[in-house]
């Protein structure tokens, strides 16, 4: 089961930027917020050889890799084609300015 | 309110790969329907070749398959012939008696074999070749009959008579021109080939008007007869004497034809509603029997039809290349010349190899290459930029490795490759691979081998041999933009040159508003002109535009070389290779302190800290701070060294003091931003002990001076650096190699080391702008100077900055 987690302030995730999360347990998971203000979450772990997703440059909704440029999108952990590989994505919301995580 | 109708006439490459441009930037503006007189999906016609010749299967071509079709919601009608335009009443009636009305349509209907006048073309066992119905008959042929005959010696028979014999026919191709394809080579080049396919077993008869196809007792065709009275066996005739547009559904219908149906440069016919493109097309008077120029005119029609109205199609040079295996034949241009064009012609018989290059007023306009291909994408490339080739004339026959390449990718010739051999030495991409993705995925560009291979995506030393594998692999389909017109990535259609000069002409200082300005198609761009625009914005307009490091790569946002473990790499500056006990013993400390596993001397003389974690990184610059250190920007496209020898400080041989100048430089460019990385190099003698050769600048001081060096590269490709100029004192060393460096900063595209600049403009360019003009130089280097007034260490200022914050991973209690 999870739970939703308070992890930070909105402004605290740059526009087009990430912030990493350590949770407990499991590895680090890397937020993401869009130049809309929508947020999201993933394994900070890339499909191809584990790149820190975290680290990379977002862009519409995907990040893009730093080690190898590969694609990922941020809404469901998919790597963009031709590609092919995915990620863990989890729930996050933001409420009140307030941005919460589900693990 | 429901959507537009779109119908498609005509389910072939052109017309299809309109729907596929039109799909990407306008997927739900229509409700498509494509009538196809073949029973098939869309497929390569380009690769029917290799299927005849039974190095592929019809299943392996298909280009689209049905559900395609199906999952964009397209309504297919295969096997339907359209009889009928009615234009008034905006519909379509196929000879089924179906109709489909329209809101826009679009005529790709191709074009049709064009079948010799003479008696005996209508008897069984003549065809023309053009689709997969021609292939097969001409494969059952095979296995039953011995003769045939192609009548053509052009591209397509010579692919036709070569697959003819593979099959085990005995083949005679029937020229009425001088030698084979004349309209592709000239007379020498012609009969090399000739040769070559004899070789093979082909046989040849030139300038032989054929009269008449003589009907034999079983129905069948069985021989053919000359105008001189010479008769020979054929039990099959393939007519492969040119092609014509196939107009005449257009013409019927009352759209203006003249040759083709007459569009203007948005691809629209006189009638409004009706756009065409492809080989049934006559633009500007010409219409085109190669696929590369049809992509381009997909491209414009879907752009309009979409309703952006942003494009023209202003006309193609194309260029092609025989599939036939084992022969290696490219012409590109205006190859035959005239008496305004003068040649440069290499002519080797036995070696089997013969170039010959077509040059106007200094530039290239065509040429013809036989035996030797390896540079026929290079030179089309030059071709197409009309690069002013004065500079390099002398060696430009020997190709781009005598122009100074000596790297990986200039000795290999791609046709003479096996398919297990490595074509990209970072991603471990083999040749076979490489042709393979080609043929199965339908690929026509180097962008889109790169993306489904991975091969030349790395550090892109391959990319001239991927581009030749592709040109191989699909002939005259394969056409590279001109280098000025290539769009920066998928978010947009403008180059780096036409953003460049948005950026100045109109005085954009932020993204969103290039965005804007230029109507990209996304909404916050992507990883490739993201940071191409960041650095145009800041380099022209310092300290007006602000830097935006989320568009920065994580190397230049965090000051630091990203590790393959995710752990970064940290190198402090020297100057000009210079070091202290003092800064030794903080280095040391460091390495300690945060438990450093590798500590290593770079090739850019200083010290590399390699392993440290992100979080880490704000206090080990600290440190680093207090004991006077910098950020060694090893991580830019930024300067990164100013290698020197010791010079005449020290050295018996020493003319200039080449530690001194080394480090005046480094510090007249610290935290300088460029379009790549720059490196330099000071040494005190010719004996040039700092490689001053290989330097983005290199200076190699002299008893009267320095001598200045510029262009040279010793990575991925080695490039000599060229002389620029001889100066006299430390000052002049400063506002040449400070003048030479801005130029590079206001004019090269993003990602273009100084090489490669200079190799795109001409070393002639350069010394005109910096050596010659002497006010233009003067200001140059004052701008330099402006913009770096007030740089800051990137350290210590985003210890204080917010940005610090992504340094700290935020922890979640259990
Ligand atoms: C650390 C160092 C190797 C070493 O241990 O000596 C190094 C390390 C890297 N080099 Fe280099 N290069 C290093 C000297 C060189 C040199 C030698 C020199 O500078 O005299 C060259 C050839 C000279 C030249 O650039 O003309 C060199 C040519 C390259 C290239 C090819 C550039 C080209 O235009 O062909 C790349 C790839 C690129 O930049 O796109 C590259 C890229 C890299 C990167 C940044 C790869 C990357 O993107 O992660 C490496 C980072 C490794 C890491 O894990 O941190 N490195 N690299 C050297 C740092 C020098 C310094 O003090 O700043
Ligand atoms: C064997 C061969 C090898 C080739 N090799 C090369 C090469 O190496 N490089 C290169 O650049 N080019 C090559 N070409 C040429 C290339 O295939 C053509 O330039 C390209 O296919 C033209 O595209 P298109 O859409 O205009 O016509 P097509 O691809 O011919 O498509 C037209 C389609 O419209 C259909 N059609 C026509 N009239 C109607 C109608 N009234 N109703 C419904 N459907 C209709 C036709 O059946 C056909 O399927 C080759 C061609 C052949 C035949
Ligand atoms: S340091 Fe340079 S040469 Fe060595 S592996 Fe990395 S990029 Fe390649
Ligand atoms: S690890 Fe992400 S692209 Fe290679």
């Amino acid at each position: 089961m999870s739970h939703w987690k308070l992890i930070c302030k909105l402004e605290d995730i740059p526009a087009l930027g990430s912030r990493i999360v350590r949770p407990p347990k499991g590895g680090d998971i890397a937020i993401f917020r869009t130049s809309d203000d929508k947020v999201f979450a993933l394994h900070d772990k890339c499909p191809h050889r584990g790149g820190p997703l975290s680290q990379g440059l977002v862009h519409g909704e995907r990040v893009t890799c730093p080690l190898h440029g590969w694609n990922i999108g941020l809404a469901d952990g998919q790597a963009v084609a031709p590609d092919v590989g995915g990620c863990d994505r989890f729930d996050v919301k933001v409420e009140n300015g307030e941005v919460w995580l589900a693990i | 309110m429901s959507k537009p109708r779109l119908v498609l006439i005509g389910n072939g490459m052109a017309g299809v790969r309109t729907i596929e441009e039109l799909l990407k930037i306008a997927p739900d503006h229509y409700e498509i329907t494509i009538f196809g007189a073949e029973p098939h999906p869309n497929y390569n016609r380009i690769l029917l070749s290799p299927v005849l010749a039974g190095e592929m299967t019809v299943a392996e071509i298909v280009l689209n398959e049905l559900d395609w079709y199906a999952s964009n919601g397209i309504t297919l009608h295969t096997g339907k012939q359209v009889v009928a335009i009615d234009r008034v009443r905006r519909k379509v009636i196929a000879d089924d008696g179906s109709e489909a009305p329209y809101d826009r349509l679009l005529i790709a209907t191709g074009s049709t074999p064009f079948m010799l006048p003479i008696p005996g073309n209508d008897l069984p066992g003549v065809i023309g070749y053009r689709d997969i119905k021609d292939t097969d008959e001409m494969i059952a042929t095979a296995k039953v009959h011995k003769h045939a005959v192609v009548i053509g010696g052009g591209l397509l028979g010579l692919e036709a008579a070569n697959g003819l014999k593979l099959r085990g026919m005995d083949v005679t191709v029937v020229h009425i021109g001088p030698w084979l394809l004349e309209r592709q080579l000239d007379e020498t080049a012609g009969r090399m080939l000739q040769q070559s396919l004899e070789d093979k077993g082909l046989k040849f008869l030139l300038q032989k008007q054929t009269e008449m196809l003589v009907q034999g007792e079983s129905g069948r065709v069985a021989a053919v007869r000359f105008k001189d009275g010479m008769q020979i066996p054929a039990d099959l005739v393939v007519m492969a004497a040119g092609i014509r547009p196939n107009y005449a559904l257009a013409e019927k219908s009352g759209i203006y034809c003249n040759r083709g149906i007459v569009v203007n440069d948005t691809m629209q016919t006189y009638d409004p509603k009706i756009y065409a493109v492809g080989e049934c097309v006559s633009h500007r008077g010409i219409a085109y029997g190669l696929v590369a120029p049809l992509f381009e005119q997909a491209k414009v029609a879907a752009n309009h039809l979409a309703g952006y109205g942003i494009g023209r199609y202003t006309g193609s040079v194309t260029s092609t290349k025989l599939k036939v295996t084992g022969i290696d034949l490219f012409s590109a241009g205006d190859f035959m010349g005239g008496k305004d064009t003068e040649e440069i012609v290499l002519n080797d018989p036995h070696g089997g190899v013969y170039k010959k290059l077509v040059i106007k007023d200094n530039k290239l306009v065509g040429g013809v290459m036989y035996g030797d291909t390896a540079d026929g994408p290079w030179y089309f490339q030059l071709l197409k930029d009309a690069r002013d080739i004065h500079d390099i004339r002398d060696s430009l026959i020997f190709g781009q490795s005598l122009v100074g390449d000596v790297g990986h990718a200039g000795n290999s010739k791609a046709a003479a490759m096996a398919d297990s051999a490595e074509v990209c030495g970072c991603n471990g991409v083999t040749k076979g691979t490489i042709v393979k993705a080609i043929k199965e995925q339908g690929l026509f560009t180097l962008d889109e081998v790169k993306k489904h291979t991975k091969a030349a995506s790395s550090c892109g030393s391959c990319a001239g041999l991927v581009e030749q594998i592709l040109a191989s692999t699909i002939g005259g389909a394969y056409t590279p933009a001109a280098s000025d017109k290539k769009p920066i990535c998928g978010c947009t259609e403008h180059s780096h040159q036409k953003v460049r000069e948005a950026i100045r002409n109109e005085h954009l200082t932020t993204k969103e508003a290039v965005f804007a300005e230029l109507g990209w198609t996304t909404p916050n761009g992507c990883e490739k002109c993201r940071p191409a625009i960041n650095y145009y914005l800041i380099s022209t307009w310092p300290h007006e535009a602000k830097d935006d490091p989320q568009s920065r790569l994580i190397n230049e946002r965090s000051h630091a070389n990203i590790q393959k473990d995710g752990t970064y790499s940290v190198v402090p500056r020297m100057w000009g290779g210079l070091t202290t006990p003092a800064e030794l013993r903080a280095i040391a400390d460091v390495a300690e302190k945060y438990q450093v596993p590798t500590v290593k001397v770079t090739g850019g003389q200083r010290i590399d800290l390699l392993g440290i974690k992100k979080e880490d990184l704000p206090a080990v610059w600290a440190d680093l701070n207090a004991a006077g250190m910098v950020s060694g920007h090893a991580y830019g496209k930024s300067i990164r060294t100013v290698k020197t020898c010791v010079g005449a400080e020290h050295c018996r041989f020493g003319t200039q003091l080449a530690m001194d100048m080394g480090v005046k430089l480094e510090k007249m460019l610290f935290d300088m931003y460029a379009p790549h990385k720059v490196k330099l190099a000071v040494s005190g003698c010719p004996r040039n002990c700092a490689e001053a050769g290989i330097k983005d600048v290199g200076v190699i001081g002299v008893d009267s001076g320095y001598e200045l060096y510029v262009g040279g590269n010793g990575g991925i490709k080695t490039e000599v650096a060229q002389f620029l100029c001889k100066v006299k004192s430390d000052e002049e060393v400063m506002e040449y190699s400070g003048a030479f460096l801005e130029l590079y900063r206001q004019e090269a595209w993003y990602l273009e080391r100084t090489c490669h600049w200079l190799e795109r403009v001409g070393l002639d360019y350069v010394k005109g702008r910096i050596v010659e003009d002497e006010d233009g130089r003067r200001t140059l280097y004052a701008g330099l100077v402006a913009a770096l007034k007030d740089a800051k260490d990137p350290w210590s200022t985003s210890r204080e900055a917010q940005p610090l914050k992504q340094f700290i991973p935020i922890t979640v209690a259990a």
